[in-house]
């Protein structure tokens, strides 16, 4: 009896809790992608190769995307704003104190590109992105850990063995998913190719015009760099929308699976409900025989145990959508990030699954019931 | 009202054949009151069983109320059943879990009886049994007297005409056995066709007829069937 509830109830709680983590994983994301802004258009170098196959004999030695790669792709019709970006690691000191931080090397336009505010000072200067000035600004923890309360703008700080000027200082970020902007050490992108001694650019992010058309921008894109590197158009572009789409089917089919999973153990719950029940009536071919006596039909005796079966599965449906509830809604408490909200048609399909496997599982035991003589079920309870 | 004509029930187990009623004649009119008797195994209760439709012959043919039940679907012999059949049985067979009103009320309930109607007659017949004040109790929290008395209420509850008694006395004291006894031939007086099969000659002694069965067959009968009909019809 408390073993069906539990077995149903876990079952059913299962599927809501789980698909309520996919679901909130997959709302994180997307989330977190809105939060890049809706027009951005990503370049990164090398070709996404979709299909398989050996790589070709000829031609096929990666090429860089270099700065002025990167600054061509600004010729696009499409393009509103450009901004190449390099990432690495070094170590950031000043005086004694020296910690290894992440750098980003770009230009004056990722400002408006990211929506970063400044706190204090300026951020990039525009001009010419190839001239490697010495200039960076510091994110606001960073800042903190090196200046405490100190004024930081115009004092002089060290990356690996150069001094830099530090002209300002970001204002403190909120979460993002690519980079802990308060921790982060900004340069010009020349230099920041200077100092890790590379000529290939990590991205470019440029954001859409507005009223251009996306499928022509990124045929775009393509032409350009097919065009500077000699027929090859080694780059990958990306947008919000398709990267949304991939990472959508992804958490979609991990959401089901995990259903999927989940679902399982709903019939492993109708198994037992069907064990049970066979014991049940087992127990009881006394009654069912007196039942017949006073006059039940078979039709009656088999819809009083697929009554039960149901009763059961229900009253173990309904404490695993209780569970299943409370659950996601302590993973929320506790990850606040996560919108974890089961999807209506988990909370439907679960407690569905659960009551059709009662019933499914209750059917054996209780055509047995209806089927028993009479005679020989009131005279083996004697 | 009851017509067997040439009733048998074999039971075949491996490769032996009990005979358990063989080429059995009985004709039974309304408002009998009937003792049946024999050696254990001699068919009593198989023969009881037929009568009240919980089991079918092998061969032969059973009116019941001019009805041929021979080639009857399941559904309607348990309407038969539960409607004009009321079974009695040694062990009480009442449901342990329900209180001795629910039990009462039970054949009502199968029949689809609306509740007002079925508290009515639930409550007349527990007046009418002695038991009014025990209505709520369950089955274990009652004497063995008192359980029959249930069973025997519920028996009556469809208002049936025909009551089946299998050693309705088998399990009681012989205080308690006596006004079961007593209970059941104040039905028959109200017009209730009553047979009971029982081991007691004294009880057996009680009937207006008395049937003796053997080895599955009819050896003695002391009743004239057809002039008690008369007299039914006369009367
Ligand atoms: N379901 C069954 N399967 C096989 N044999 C059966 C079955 N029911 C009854 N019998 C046999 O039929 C014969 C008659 O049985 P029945 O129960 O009618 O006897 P009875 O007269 O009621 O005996 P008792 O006084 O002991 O109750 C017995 O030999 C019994 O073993
Ligand atoms: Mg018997």
């Amino acid at each position: 009896m408390i073993l069906i509830l539990a077995a149903t109830a876990t079952g059913v709680a299962a599927v809501i809790v789980l698909t309520a983590l996919g679901n909130g994983a997959r709302q994180f994301v997307v989330n977190q992608f809105s939060s890049m802004g809706s027009n951005l258009v990503i370049a990164l170098p090398g070709r996404n190769e979709t299909t398989g196959g050996p790589p070709p004999m000829f031609g096929s030695t990666p090429r860089d995307l270099t700065l002025n790669d990167a600054l061509a792709l600004k010729s696009a019709a499409g393009v509103a704003r450009l901004s190449p970006v390099v990432i690495g690691t070094g170590p950031v000191s000043r005086g004694s104190m020296s910690r290894d931080t992440p750098i980003v090397g770009t230009t004056a336009e990722l400002q408006r590109i990211r929506d970063l505010e400044v706190a204090q000072g300026k951020f990039l200067p525009a001009g010419d992105p190839r001239r490697a000035v010495a200039v960076a600004l510091l994110g606001h923890t960073l800042k903190q850990e090196i200046f405490g309360d100190a004024v930081a703008v115009g004092e002089w700080i060290r990356i690996q063995d150069r001094r830099f000027r530090v002209i300002g200082v970001l204002q403190e970020q909120g979460n993002s998913f690519d980079l802990d902007w308060n921790e982060i050490v900004v340069v010009p992108v020349a230099t920041a190719q200077q100092l890790f001694n590379t000529q290939t650019i990590f991205r470019v992010l440029m954001t859409q015009r507005e009223g251009s058309d996306l499928p022509e921008l990124k045929q775009e894109l393509h032409r350009i760099i097919a065009q500077r590197h000699d027929g090859e158009d080694d780059i990958t572009i990306l947008s919000q929308d398709s990267l949304m789409k991939t990472f959508d089917k992804v958490f979609n089919a991990l959401t089901m699976a995990l259903a999927a999973i989940a679902g399982v153990s709903l019939i492993v719950a109708g198994i037992l409900i069907m064990n049970v029940m066979l014991v049940s009536v087992s127990q009881r071919t006394g009654e069912v025989g007196l039942l017949k006596a006073l006059g039940a039909t078979k039709r009656q005796i088999l819809l009083l145990f697929l009554n039960e079966a149901l009763l059961l599965s229900l009253g173990g449906a309904i404490v695993g959508l209780l569970l299943g509830i409370t659950g996601s809604a302590l993973v929320r408490q506790l990850y606040p990030t996560i919108p974890a909200y089961a999807p209506e048609w988990a909370i439907f399909g679960g407690v569905s699954i659960a009551l059709s496997s009662g019933l499914l599982f209750g059917w054996l035991p209780a055509r047995r019931a209806a089927e028993l003589d009479p005679v020989i079920a009131l005279m083996g309870s004697k | 009202m009851i017509e067997l004509t040439d009733i048998s029930r074999h039971f075949t187990m491996g490769d032996q054949t009990v005979r358990a009623l063989d080429q059995i004649n009985l004709t039974i009119n309304p408002g009998e009151y009937i003792s049946l008797m024999g050696p254990s195994g001699s068919g009593k209760s198989t023969l009881l069983n037929l009568i009240g439709l919980l089991d079918t012959a092998s061969s032969g043919r059973y009116l019941f109320d001019r009805q041929d039940t021979t080639d009857m679907t399941d559904h309607k012999l348990a309407e038969l059943r539960g409607r004009h059949i009321g079974f009695v049985f040694q062990s009480f067979h009442l449901i342990p879990r329900l209180s001795a009103a629910d039990n009462v009320m039970m054949p009502m309930t199968l029949a689809g009886i609306d509740i007002a109607q079925r508290r009515e007659r639930v409550t007349k017949l527990l007046q009418r049994f002695g038991i009014a004040d025990r209505a709520d109790h369950r089955p274990s929290e009652l004497s063995g007297g008192q359980r029959q008395r249930v069973a025997i209420a519920r028996a009556m509850v469809m208002q049936p005409s025909l009551i089946l008694a299998d050693e309705p006395t088998g399990n009681l004291d012989q205080r308690s056995g006596k006004e079961v006894v007593e209970q059941l031939e104040a039905l028959n007086r109200d017009g209730i066709t009553l047979i009971v099969v029982t081991h007691d000659d004294d009880l057996g002694q009680r009937a207006q007829r008395q049937i003796k069965l053997v080895d599955g067959q009819i050896v003695s009968d002391s009743g004239a069937s057809e002039p008690m009909g008369i007299d039914h019809l006369l009367a």
